[in-house]
């Protein structure tokens, strides 16, 4: 009631008025969005201090050195930079063709009415803790790989040339090639749904015309679907690979926390993720623990890379599709 | 006019590659969530929910740990939650085509997919460093920064898809901005906004990696979230990896309730979004 009377008295005075409390209301609302920015600034700012010393004392050998000894003070991330890389090509050359064969079969084949669960239960990959991802392969995914898959591997590939190095060694079950699988299934629903999602947004006329021209549903997908989401696939691809650099609880688990370097992918090794998460708390000197933070850093600024371009991508697509976001 | 061999062939293998990718996917959520609810409901007593987590060889609870799970999730969710309301505000209203927006907006979304570990790391650079000691504090706080980009994100959509005429019929009868937002699009938007919240609980409650450094774990009842705290992912961790049997079968057991939490807070937010006006 006092905002009309006032209107009455003077029409400036209750705009103004609202104007101040407008001003404090976007100062606020500004003030969280810096917040996020500064976040993520600090972080990596924090990681580059807390490795400085790691960065230090070992420059460009801190990286290209795979001598990794606690009790010698010598630390060479050549190992764990390995493993991260090998384990998460493991998981996209698993989860990148099965997401597209899902997001296919959701948005062409499979029948209407189950298209929305199936989604979902694919969704809930995503939502399982990547702890109980970790336990379930130490306990269950670990000893079936030791069993039943590997024994195969090193029987039928183990001596072939070229490949053969990559399947030697004896079937333990807990690896590389373990954790990549793992991590290829908790990538799957990522990549799975930018799939579908953009596989649905392409317009109908351009499917229609490959219709009427007799195409199959294959022609469709290769010729029509895939080159127009080109860029969108590979962005989600982008964002599998930055989720599958960072993943630590489930790689820790079935990795096996080794420092040897081995080309075989049955053999144990390290990640960046699970080198920090096992070793962090026992790390007794300074060096140890800034070389840990100096892995971190690495990886934070890895996976901000994969994940800017794979966003980059992403917003490409979302213009094409003229979409306002 | 039949379709040539070749290409029928090409078509039906494509037809068929689809349909084992997905029950390939979706096995791995069977085998997963089975061998969860085999192994959990075994281990699943009232006593979990009573007694502390045991010292090797004898058995106990996992109490100290859900409490400090909660604590420290209610408190992340207090922190990071409003923070995260008023950033995805900022995005989807006043400064909608600003370039902060643009550039925070972005940036978002590659926090949103930055690793855990990373994120306890700066927490214990932050906090635990300086503090001198783990702390729950320390936990809630890693939790929040895990939680925020998901509130921004969600938040950010919920705000966007209420139609501009509510805004202008706000501004129509001379309503100031902060009380069109805070009165009108957040009325509109709230089911949307709350079911990002409780997506982001979702998500900080099976997080391990950043409490690792943070709140570390304690073996025994605390409620002081100023020390070390015990927690559901940290002490499952610690549990699985051990080589005791009673410590395995209470890690299936914490994994049995934790896995069971987050997949009915799934379900709950799949359930609300589609109830919900604007989604």
């Amino acid at each position: 009631m006092n905002a009309t009377i006032a209107r009455g008295a003077d029409a400036t005075a209750p705009l103004s008025r609202g104007a101040g409390a407008d001003r404090f209301f976007e100062l606020i609302t500004a003030a969280a969005a810096w917040l996020v920015l500064l976040l993520l600034g600090a972080t990596a700012v924090s990681m580059a201090w807390g490795g400085r010393l790691a960065f230090q004392t070992f420059g460009w050998r801190f990286i290209t050195s795979s001598e990794w000894d606690a009790v010698g003070g010598h630390f060479g991330a050549l190992v764990p930079i390995y493993g991260t890389l090998v384990t998460s090509a493991i998981a996209l050359i698993i989860a990148v063709p099965v997401s597209i064969g899902i997001a296919l079969f959701l948005t062409d084949i499979a029948p209407r009415w189950t298209r929305g669960p199936i989604a979902i239960a694919i969704e809930l990959l995503a939502a399982i803790p990547s702890i109980i991802y970790g336990m379930w392969g130490l306990f269950v995914f670990a000893p079936f790989m030791a069993a039943h898959v590997e024994p195969w591997l090193i029987d039928h590939l183990g001596n072939k040339p070229i490949v053969g190095a990559l399947f030697s060694g004896p079937p333990i079950g807990i690896g590389m090639l373990t954790a990549g699988i793992v991590l290829g299934i908790m990538v799957i629903p990522f990549v799975a749904s930018v799939a579908r999602e953009v596989f649905n947004a392409v317009p109908a006329p351009l499917r229609e015309s490959a219709v009427a021209l007799g195409a199959t549903r294959w022609e469709i997908l290769s010729r029509v679907t895939l080159p127009y989401t080109r860029s969108a696939i590979i962005g989600a691809i982008f964002l599998g690979l930055g989720r599958a650099l960072g993943e630590t609880m489930a790689v820790t688990f079935v990795l096996g926390n080794a420092h040897d370097l081995s080309v075989s992918l049955l053999m144990p090794s390290n990640s960046i993720a699970a080198a920090i998460a096992n070793e962090f708390t026992e790390a007794d000197t300074d060096l140890y623990r800034s070389s840990l933070i100096a892995l971190a850093f690495l990886l934070f600024v890895v996976t901000l890379i994969v994940l800017s371009i794979a966003k980059l991508l992403l917003l490409r697509m979302n213009r094409q599709f003229g979409r306002t976001h | 006019m039949a379709v040539p061999v070749r290409r029928r062939a090409a078509d039906i293998t494509a037809f068929l590659f689809a349909s084992a990718a997905t029950a390939f996917g979706l096995l791995w959520l069977f085998w997963i969530l089975w061998t969860t609810l085999k192994q959990g409901a075994a281990a699943l007593t009232p006593e979990l929910f009573t007694q502390m987590t045991p010292p090797p060889g004898t058995s106990g609870g996992l109490a100290n740990a859900l409490y400090g799970s909660a604590m420290m999730i209610l408190l992340g969710v207090v922190v990071g939650a409003p923070v995260g309301v008023a950033a995805g505000t900022y995005l989807a209203e006043h400064g909608r085509h600003s370039r902060l927006a643009a550039v925070v907006s972005f940036l978002n979304d590659v926090l949103l997919s930055a690793p855990s570990i990373v994120i306890g790391l700066f927490v214990y650079e932050l906090v635990v460093v300086t503090a001198g000691h783990f702390s729950g504090y320390a936990g809630a706080l890693a939790l929040a920064m895990i939680l925020l980009p998901i509130v921004v994100r969600t938040t950010e959509e919920s705000l966007r898809l209420v139609p501009d005429q509510m805004r202008e019929a706000g501004f129509a009868l001379g309503l100031p901005r902060w009380r069109v937002t805070s009165q009108i699009i957040y009325k509109a938007a709230l089911s949307a906004i709350l079911t990002g919240i409780l997506l982001g609980i979702a998500r900080i409650a099976g997080e391990t990696a950043p409490l690792l450094f943070t709140a570390l774990n304690n073996q025994f009842w605390s409620a002081n979230l100023d020390g070390p705290l015990a927690n559901l992912p940290v002490v499952i961790f610690q549990y699985a990896m051990s080589p005791y049997d009673e410590w395995h079968t209470l890690a299936w057991a914490g994994a049995f309730v934790l896995t069971t939490f987050v997949l009915i807070l799934n379900l709950l937010v799949r359930l609300l979004a589609r109830k919900g006006t604007y989604r």
